[in-house]
């Protein structure tokens, strides 16, 4: 098929070598895409500006599995996940350094083509953000634009069903989108990343603005759809982070350089029962029980 | 509970009671002179349109408004004359007319062009800032330094013969169309401004290109307002005398312009034209002009401030 | 490829023709248009300076006219070769001082109504009524001044035995200034209610009156963003030609007595437009000199304002 293709570029040697951060380690060894990580960060520091924000983040998210990203506020989890469809792109002075490989293609260097990526990558936001356009428009809209041939009505309800949104809105596609409620309004927004059939869709903080049956319907779905798709959540639920995740990365500030930056860097990353019975990192214990963060 | 006030202090309450009505009235007064000077002015150009002979009393609404109707038909059918009996504006209407296209089909795509550009292409920095200052200064450029400008580019092409428009359609819509540019570039700029950026983040995210999220998202959400500042912009255009004197808008045409190439008067030239004869006659003539230039240009601006007022709730989100 | 695809179901995955193979001809056309776009506006800049730069320099060479001679000169006769634009200065600066003194108190005061006292419903008539006013071409204000306002002046002060000439700068100054009104009071409102909430509440918790508020705490903090809104009417008034031109005439002479006509540059520009001057001659250069001295003046004007509003937004961000 004709899927975008996203240009192949060797990992290693595309990277300027940070200065102050410990030399990549050579490029992850080619394995075969299904069995490797299916997004992955080696050495990932980013800068707002003249600030650094995320410091040498080495992260390899596994394929159908659904990863969280908990941690402080301001720590740069946003940070991480923007950084995954190259959604900082937009900011202008934000810039990385560093590998990303998504199914073992490096992500980050110019040849690769960001809108392609991001039909690839889809994103939920934290505030539900559907187009001020019809809800059958909001669910299409996406799929004509990348091309889709096959019929737009069946698309449409495929993907309200999977969103469990499609039983409360079917008889009034027509209507504004904006017109749902804000539980609704998330639920169409995951309901139009499923319709262009990404690979991975990250979540950031998508359960904020939602009441506790909306988040439960929600964290439904994303168990749903674990089997099709890979999930990265970032949420400051703990509880949300052990219901639905089997991995969890827990970021934190870098506690050297309180004066003035605070740097986030990633304290651990391991399975979520791990993470959460057994913590390995003192700053990771105690951000889960409540001491700080 | 209560202290005894100290001596200290002298509220002067009755003074400063008094004097903030006092101020009120006098500011109320103030905002007031604007609709007085809007009726007074309509109010003496219809009266000076209907004070020819064989008047009825201005009593008697209905006769009044349809010797008005009569008169103002009258001033649409004919054309520039000598004669006050048999004079109008209708090549000046038509030639206003043919302005308003030339204009619409210039200035709106170049205005909205560069305001996008602005807003949603050019990275902030250097050009950006220098580009933005370029417009700021070029809306308080006075009109006739557009005809100056007009004048010199497109009727005479800096004596090029080959190069130069002389004094037609073509170079009144030009010249008009570079003096609204500014006006339709900052209301279009107001209005991307206030398209909410998780619009666009939501669109991007589902592997839309710069442009696509332009298209079906963003300049969607900000039409009304695009639309209120072109139409501002558009009866500006229509309203300007100075820079078409200087362009060539003749007063004395007497056929209808053809097409773009011809030449041509508009309506408010015409208007001057007549206002500037002693005789009373040409004085009612131009009034009525006026009003005619008058509703066209209130009623343009009126549904442009309906849009923006009825639309200017920004979208949530 | 077959990581990508795999996830998706394989009856799906033949749909999607994915982009299209003109989208990034697309994505480079549309961005270099509008990019063309915004550079018009800035070939407009250039070309205004470019005009009225190089036809000046004609002028003065043509015309062996000294700089200093041109400014300072009291005798404007271009028949006799003499070009000094003294008279003109004197003229812009009547008609721009005299219509300051009428408009801006009065757009202040309204202002100042308009944000502070007026309850909501009112506002809601008299903003887009103030609106509609400012769309109101500038002839129809100049016609005005021949229909009402110097018929009213004879008949005030000619009873007292003050000549008054059909052309005069008194009248002039009065409808340049109601014709600016709106202008003072939309832009200083803007910048009165955009003063924050909080410090009104200030005031008032500390006793003080509405008028108090409104003179001693919303007005200096708004003070610098309303002295922005003065200097650009000012440079509208000085802009200003078709009002002048049928209110105030064309004769060029420096004079004391407003009930006399005067010439101001907008209005010399359209005479020597008007006139039989032949292309090229100094006296149809003149009209390049003097407009040159108008377009600095007015951009001295904007640019101060916009200096003067900067210091204001800084206070605030
Ligand atoms: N657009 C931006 N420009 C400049 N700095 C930014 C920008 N976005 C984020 N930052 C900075 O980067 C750091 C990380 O921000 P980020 O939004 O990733 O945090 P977060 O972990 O998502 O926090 P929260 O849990 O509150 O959402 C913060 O110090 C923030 O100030
Ligand atoms: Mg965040």
């Amino acid at each position: 098929m004709s899927l975008p293709e996203i240009p192949v570029v060797s990992a290693s040697s595309k990277v300027p070598a940070p200065s102050g951060v410990p030399a990549p380690s050579p490029a992850p060894a080619p394995v075969p895409p299904e069995a490797g990580p299916v997004l992955a960060a080696y050495h990932l520091s980013v800068w707002y500006g003249t600030s650094l924000a995320l410091k040498d983040v080495t992260i390899e998210i596994p394929r159908n599995q659904i990863t969280a990203l908990i941690g402080p506020s301001g720590c740069g989890k946003s940070t991480l996940l923007r950084c995954f469809n190259r959604m900082n792109d937009l900011i202008p002075g934000a810039r990385t350094e560093g590998v990303i490989l998504c199914d073992g293609k490096e992500i980050t260097s110019p040849d690769t083509d960001p809108v392609a990526l991001r039909r690839r990558i889809g994103m939920v936001f934290q505030k539900p953000n559907p187009f001020p356009k019809s809800i059958h428009e909001n669910v299409a809209w996406g799929a004509r634009i990348n091309g889709y041939r096959g019929n737009m009505d069946d698309l449409v309800e495929r993907s309200l069903r999977r969103a469990a949104l499609w039983d409360e809105v079917k008889d009034k596609l027509h209507r504004s989108g904006m017109d749902l409620s804000g539980g609704q309004q998330q639920r169409l927004c995951i309901a139009r990343t499923l319709a262009v059939e990404p690979e991975v869709i990250l979540m950031d903080e998508p359960c904020s603005a939602l009441d506790p049956i909306s988040t439960a319907r929600v964290e439904d779905l994303m168990d749903d759809l674990k089997s099709e798709y890979t999930i990265v959540i970032v949420t400051h639920n703990m509880q949300q982070a052990r219901r639905v995740s089997d991995m969890t990365a827990c970021l934190m500030l870098d506690e050297d350089s309180r004066d003035k930056n605070r740097i986030g860097v990633i304290a651990e990353f391991s399975s979520t029962d791990l993470l959460f019975t057994n913590p390995k990192d003192p700053r990771t214990e105690a951000y889960i029980t409540g001491r700080i963060g | 509970m209560s202290r005894p006030a100290s001596s200290l202090y002298e509220p002067h309450r009755r003074i400063r009671v008094l004097a903030g009505p006092v101020f009120g009235a006098a500011c109320f007064l103030a905002t007031l002179t604007g609709v007085v000077v809007l009726s007074v002015l309509l109010g003496s150009i219809i009266a000076t349109v209907l004070h020819r002979p064989g008047v009825h009393p201005w009593y008697d609404v209905a006769s009044n408004t349809r010797d008005l109707y009569e008169f103002l038909k009258a001033l649409v059918t004919r054309v520039r004359s000598r004669d006050p009996a048999l004079a109008g504006f209708r090549i000046g209407i038509v030639g206003s007319l043919w302005l308003l296209v030339l204009v619409a089909v210039f200035a709106i795509p170049v205005g909205i062009g560069a305001a996008v550009f602005l807003e949603e292409y050019a990275p902030p920095g250097r050009l950006r800032r220098v580009i933005q200052t370029n417009i700021a200064n070029l809306a308080g450029v006075p009109s006739i330094v557009y005809g100056i400008l007009g004048l010199a580019l497109f009727v005479r092409a800096f004596g090029l013969n080959r190069l130069a428009l002389g004094p037609t359609l073509w170079a009144g819509g030009l010249t008009l169309g570079l003096l609204i540019l500014p006006v339709i570039v900052i209301a279009t700029q107001e209005a991307l401004r206030t398209v909410p950026s998780s619009l666009r983040q939501a669109a991007l995210a589902l592997g839309a290109t710069h442009w696509q999220v332009i298209r079906d998202h963003v300049l969607p959400v900000a039409l009304p307002g695009i639309l209120t500042g072109t139409i501002l912009g558009l009866s500006r255009a229509i309203g300007e005398t100075a820079p078409l004197l200087m362009v060539g808008a003749a007063g004395s045409i007497l056929r209808l312009p053809r097409g773009p190439g011809d030449r041509y008067t508009a309506l408010p030239v015409e208007i001057y034209n007549y206002a500037k004869e002693p005789s009373a006659e040409f004085s009612t003539i131009a009034a009525g002009g006026i009003l005619i230039l008058v509703v066209l240009l209130l009623s343009m601006n009126a549904v442009a401030i309906f849009i923006r007022n009825r639309y200017s709730r920004s979208v949530r989100g | 490829m077959s990581a990508l695809t795999r996830h998706i179901p394989a009856s799906h995955s033949g749909l999607w023709a994915g982009p299209s193979r003109f989208r990034s001809l697309t994505e480079a056309g549309v961005g270099a248009f509008l990019l063309l776009c915004a550079t018009i506006t800035v070939l407009t800049t250039a070309g205004i300076i470019l005009v009225l730069g190089l036809e000046t320099l004609e002028f003065f060479e043509k015309s062996k006219v000294g700089l200093l001679h041109f400014l300072t000169g009291t005798v404007l006769n271009p028949e006799g070769g003499k070009y000094g634009i003294l008279p003109l200065i004197w003229g812009t600066f009547q008609v721009a001082a005299g219509s300051s003194v009428i408009a801006l108190p009065i757009g202040l005061l309204s202002a100042i109504y308009l944000s502070e006292y007026a309850p909501s419903r009112v506002r809601a008539v008299l903003k887009p009524a103030l609106e509609l006013l400012a769309g109101i071409p500038t002839i129809v204000y100049g016609y005005l001044a021949l229909l009402l306002v110097t018929p009213v002046l004879k008949a005030i002060f000619e009873p007292m035995g003050i000549p008054v000439s059909t052309f005069n700068v008194a009248s002039a100054c009065i409808v340049v200034g109601v014709m600016i009104i709106p202008l003072v009071s939309s832009l200083s409102e803007d910048v009165l209610s955009a003063v924050p909430r909080g410090l009104r509440e200030a005031g008032y918790a500390l006793g003080a009156t509405k008028f108090e508020v409104s003179t001693r705490i919303v007005l200096p903090a708004g003070l610098s963003g309303v002295m922005a809104s003065f200097i650009l009417a000012v440079s509208r008034a000085i802009g200003e030609t078709m009002a002048v031109v049928l209110a105030a005439g064309m004769r060029p002479q420096i004079t004391l007595n407003p009930f006399d006509s005067c010439e101001t540059m907008t209005t010399y520009i359209v005479s020597v437009t008007g006139g039989e001057a032949s292309y090229g001659s100094p006296e149809y250069l003149s009209l390049f000199a003097v407009g040159m001295a108008l377009f600095l003046s007015t951009l001295a004007l904007n640019l101060l304002s916009e200096i003067v509003l900067r210091r204001y937004r800084e206070v605030y961000r």
